[in-house]
């Protein structure tokens, strides 16, 4: 088990390293520079900009030096917030989205696990039927449509919630947002859900239970709900990444100041360092998890070989 | 069923919304306080610093942080600021300026000439790495300077004691007090810059000497200012706090207004004017603003190499009435000119711009046909713009009325927007190209500059000798009449030429709530939050 660990942490390394080159290399491809504005630079500034930044160098000497930077734990300065470091941004946006996200993922594992589930129950009912065509219509409509509609029901007509930013944190700020998120994730949850739980409900030790006598809550609560909930928890990978790359354009549209607007603005700038310091936090936390998952895996599956 | 979906839609949302919403915090339809500002400000500033901030989002925050030696009235009107007086000398070159006796850092320190001495030389200073050094190249020795050749201390500033600050300029500069407003000349609290040097623009290091001083900044979200309790002037604030919010989308800040989370806005959606005007005429400000939008011609590549008559038939053939009434409708002026309308500057527009339609299309046609097209040979070009709605909307009208009117075969291209300047700069492929300019204060030289050869501005390659020699001898003109014929002179003689086809004069467009009083229009767009008060009555809500 230990070997096995320590060959998926080496393996991690050449894939950090990969997705570290390609990100670097493809932003340069990028024509235009962080410091190109409308208004022009003296030459003369601008040739200092440049040495200041490193960006006079070979592109291969910039590689080098950004990765002795990051074995540092140094993401170099941003060339758009000259005031601050990737770092600081990085840290500073990452609770935001953390925040963002999580309560996306769960507001869209109760609602959609319940509303799969009633559906389920209910099959072939008008309550069936009006989940579902929610559920298709939250799939449907992508979710830089459904959030700006939102905006316009909840905070411009009804005035019941603010339409963007942070404010001073308040939940009222993180409401829309939220539900912009998890929507789609709602909505396929509860798909996911519904099908399963009614194969489940077919399935016969579901008959023994309900032979034997017990009342129906008890069939699925006790019985049902765990075997039916086990495409969902491995819709949950699939799902992160989704809320990862939703929250990009969630963030965008809302003015929410997380990671995901930090990439955005960062890659319109030309703000090389601020990008690439998004992907690899990213690409990090990527990786940290899959490493964990695949631990559990072979913890809890004895087929899985080591 | 697109109703019955929607209905569901909504009621599946409804109690998730209801348990989260603090009914303290809902959108207010009056003040939700008479001492707080909520300003829209486009994007994010890139920094606080006063050498580093590039263009209007960091400027309006710095004008609030900061006071110049001399300061906006509400008007755009120039009034005293840090400098409670000052002197010029007869030949325009030398400046004596007295500050006020209570100028106050944030942090209680007296403001000082020194101060000043500090800040003008930082800008200069290649060091720096400021992108805004090459406004204070009036000053003496600015540019050799900024290119390296002297030192920083060379700069002609000097203190002559702690509150008399005395300013030599290389020449005479008509526009020389109203550059002082500009957050490039504004003082640093030296204590805090060496301190934090490169870095002290921050929350709990910025010393800032204006109405107000920093108390938050997240980025990609807000700045958070607070009254400065030292300013001088600061019993007569009305404002606290203002905040400023980055929202580059105007949908998304139109949307923040409407739900009353902004008391402004930076800007209003194009596509949306006509509903504004219908539903929030109250709150539409519009005002003349000092910009240029236009499209420029690459002189260095064919078509247009050499074709000045071409050129001009391109421009004739826009009909700039139709542009600005139907395509951008927010009370745009047709330009005809490069430089806008200003108090002691006329429009230098051509003559043709003032004949009728007819006959501006029929020299436009000859022209067109004198450069050797027609309609066996029509001339086909490439009218490049960055990747915008409103820019795509005012191509497309373009390249019609090209099309309908000389025959012309236009493709319209459009690039995000560094890449685009990115081809603008390098002129190897562009043939037309969208451009615009805001002058930082009220001089033609602001404009006109920006077609000197030399000037790195200059992506349409227009050199003309002439041109160049009449704007160094306006330069040095001490007479301010007779420098003023001198940039008329070449500027008529640069519209001849046609490098560039001005479209139209831009103008401010802004919502501001109706209990926000003290707003003025003015030329420079600038609104410093220390002229503004709110009231809390029972007539706003329509």
């Amino acid at each position: 088990m230990l070997k096995f660990a320590l060959k998926r942490f080496l393996g991690a390394w050449p894939t950090l390293l990969i997705m570290i080159a390609i990100a670097f290399f493809m932003i340069r491809v990028a024509p235009g520079g962080p410091f190109d504005s409308e208004r022009k630079l003296p030459p003369e500034i601008e040739a200092r900009m440049l040495q200041a930044y490193h960006l006079d160098e070979p592109l291969y000497q910039q590689f080098g030096r950004y990765l002795a930077g990051l074995l540092k734990g140094d993401f170099g300065p941003s060339f758009q917030y000259k005031e601050y470091s990737v770092s600081e941004l990085v840290m500073a946006g990452f609770p935001v989205s953390l925040r963002l996200g999580g309560l996306a993922m769960l507001l869209a594992l109760v609602v959609g696990v319940s509303a799969g589930t009633i559906a389920a129950l209910r099959q072939n009912t008008r309550t069936d039927y009006a989940v579902m065509a929610v559920s298709m219509t939250g799939i449907s409509i992508p979710n830089f449509v459904m959030a700006p509609l939102l905006i316009l029901f909840f905070a411009v007509f009804l005035g019941w919630l603010p339409a963007g930013g942070l404010g001073d944190g308040s939940a009222a700020n993180l409401v829309l947002p939220v539900i912009s998120l998890a929507l789609p994730q709602i909505a396929y949850i509860s798909r996911l859900t519904r099908g399963s739980m009614i194969e489940v409900l077919h399935s016969n030790f579901i008959r023994t239970a309900r032979a034997k006598g017990l009342p129906e809550r008890l069939v699925i609560l006790r019985h049902a709900i765990k075997p039916a909930l086990l495409p969902v928890v491995s819709y949950l990978g699939p799902a992160t990444a989704a809320i990862i790359t939703g929250s990009v354009v969630i963030e965008q549209i809302f003015g929410v100041p997380g990671l995901g607007r930090f990439f955005v603005q960062g890659a319109l700038n030309r703000d090389y360092t601020l990008v690439l310091g998004v992907v690899i936090f990213y690409g990090v936390l990527i990786i940290v998890f899959n490493f964990f998952v695949d631990m559990i895996y072979a913890l809890l599956d004895p087929r899985v070989k080591y | 069923m697109n109703r019955y979906v929607l209905i569901l839609a909504a009621l599946a949302l409804l109690p998730a919304c209801g348990q989260s919403t603090d009914p303290d915090s809902t959108a207010e339809r009056g003040p939700a306080s008479t001492t707080v500002l909520h300003r829209g400000n486009a994007s994010e500033p890139q920094s606080l610093d006063v050498h580093k901030g590039d263009g209007v989002p960091s400027s309006n925050i710095q004008r609030d942080l900061y006071e110049g030696l001399i300061a906006h009235a509400a008007d755009g009107s120039l009034e005293p600021g840090a400098a409670g007086s000052w002197e010029i000398s007869a030949d325009g070159l030398h400046y004596v300026f007295h500050l006020r006796e209570d100028g106050r850092w944030s942090n209680g320190d007296p403001v000082t000439a020194a101060d000043f001495v500090f800040a003008l030389r930082r800008g200069v200073d290649p060091a720096t790495l400021s992108n805004y050094s090459g406004i204070l190249i009036p000053i003496a020795n600015a540019s050799a300077i900024t290119a390296g050749r002297l030192s920083p201390e060379r700069l002609g500033v000097e203190a002559l004691d702690e509150r008399t600050l005395h300013i030599t300029l290389e020449n005479p500069a008509a526009y020389f007090l109203e550059l002082l407003t500009h957050p490039m000349t504004f003082p640093l609290h030296r204590p805090s810059a060496q301190q934090w040097p490169g870095a002290f623009a921050r929350p709990g290091r910025l010393i800032s000497n204006g109405p107000y001083m920093l108390d938050e900044w997240a980025v990609q979200s807000h700045v958070k200012l607070v009254r400065n309790p030292h300013y001088r002037d600061a019993d007569r604030l009305h404002i606290e706090t203002v905040f400023y919010y980055a929202i580059e989308n105007p949908a998304s800040e139109l949307k923040r207004y409407r739900a009353g989370d902004l008391d402004w806005t930076d800007a209003v959606p194009h596509n949306q004017i006509r509903w504004i005007r219908e539903n929030l005429a109250d709150d539409f400000k519009v005002a003349p603003y000092l910009g240029i939008y236009y499209f420029g011609f690459n002189l260095e590549r064919p078509p247009f190499k050499g074709q000045p008559a071409l050129r001009r038939a391109m421009a004739m053939a826009v009909d700039r009435l139709i542009l600005t009434e139907y395509v951008t409708g927010g009370g745009e002026q047709p330009a005809y000119s490069f430089t806008p309308p200003m108090a002691s500057y006329p429009a230098a527009a051509p003559e043709w711009g003032s004949w009728s339609r007819e006959q501006q299309l029929a020299e436009a046609r000859r022209l067109y046909a004198e450069s050797g097209y027609g309609p066996e040979r029509p001339l086909e070009v490439e009218l490049r713009y960055n990747t915008s709605d409103n820019h795509r909307q005012m191509a497309l009208a373009i390249a019609a009325m090209w099309k309908q009117n000389l025959g012309v075969k236009a493709n319209i291209v459009n690039q995000e927007f560094k890449v685009f300047l990115d081809a603008r700069t390098r002129k190897a492929d562009t043939e037309a190209f969208r451009g615009g300019w805001i002058g930082d204060f009220q001089d033609p030289v602001n404009f006109l500059d920006i077609l000197q050869s030399a000037n790195g501005q200059n992506d349409t390659g227009y050199a003309d000798p002439d041109y160049d020699a009449l704007l160094e001898r306006a330069a040095a003109q001490t007479d301010p009449r007779r420098r003023m014929d001198l940039l008329r002179e070449a500027e008529a003689l640069m519209l001849e030429q046609q490098p560039v086809m001005p479209i139209y004069f831009y103008v401010s467009r802004r919502l501001v709530k109706p209990w926000v009083k003290g707003w003025q229009n003015n030329l420079l767009d600038v609104h410093a939050t220390r002229h503004f008060y709110i009231v809390d009555t029972d007539d706003h809500i329509d």
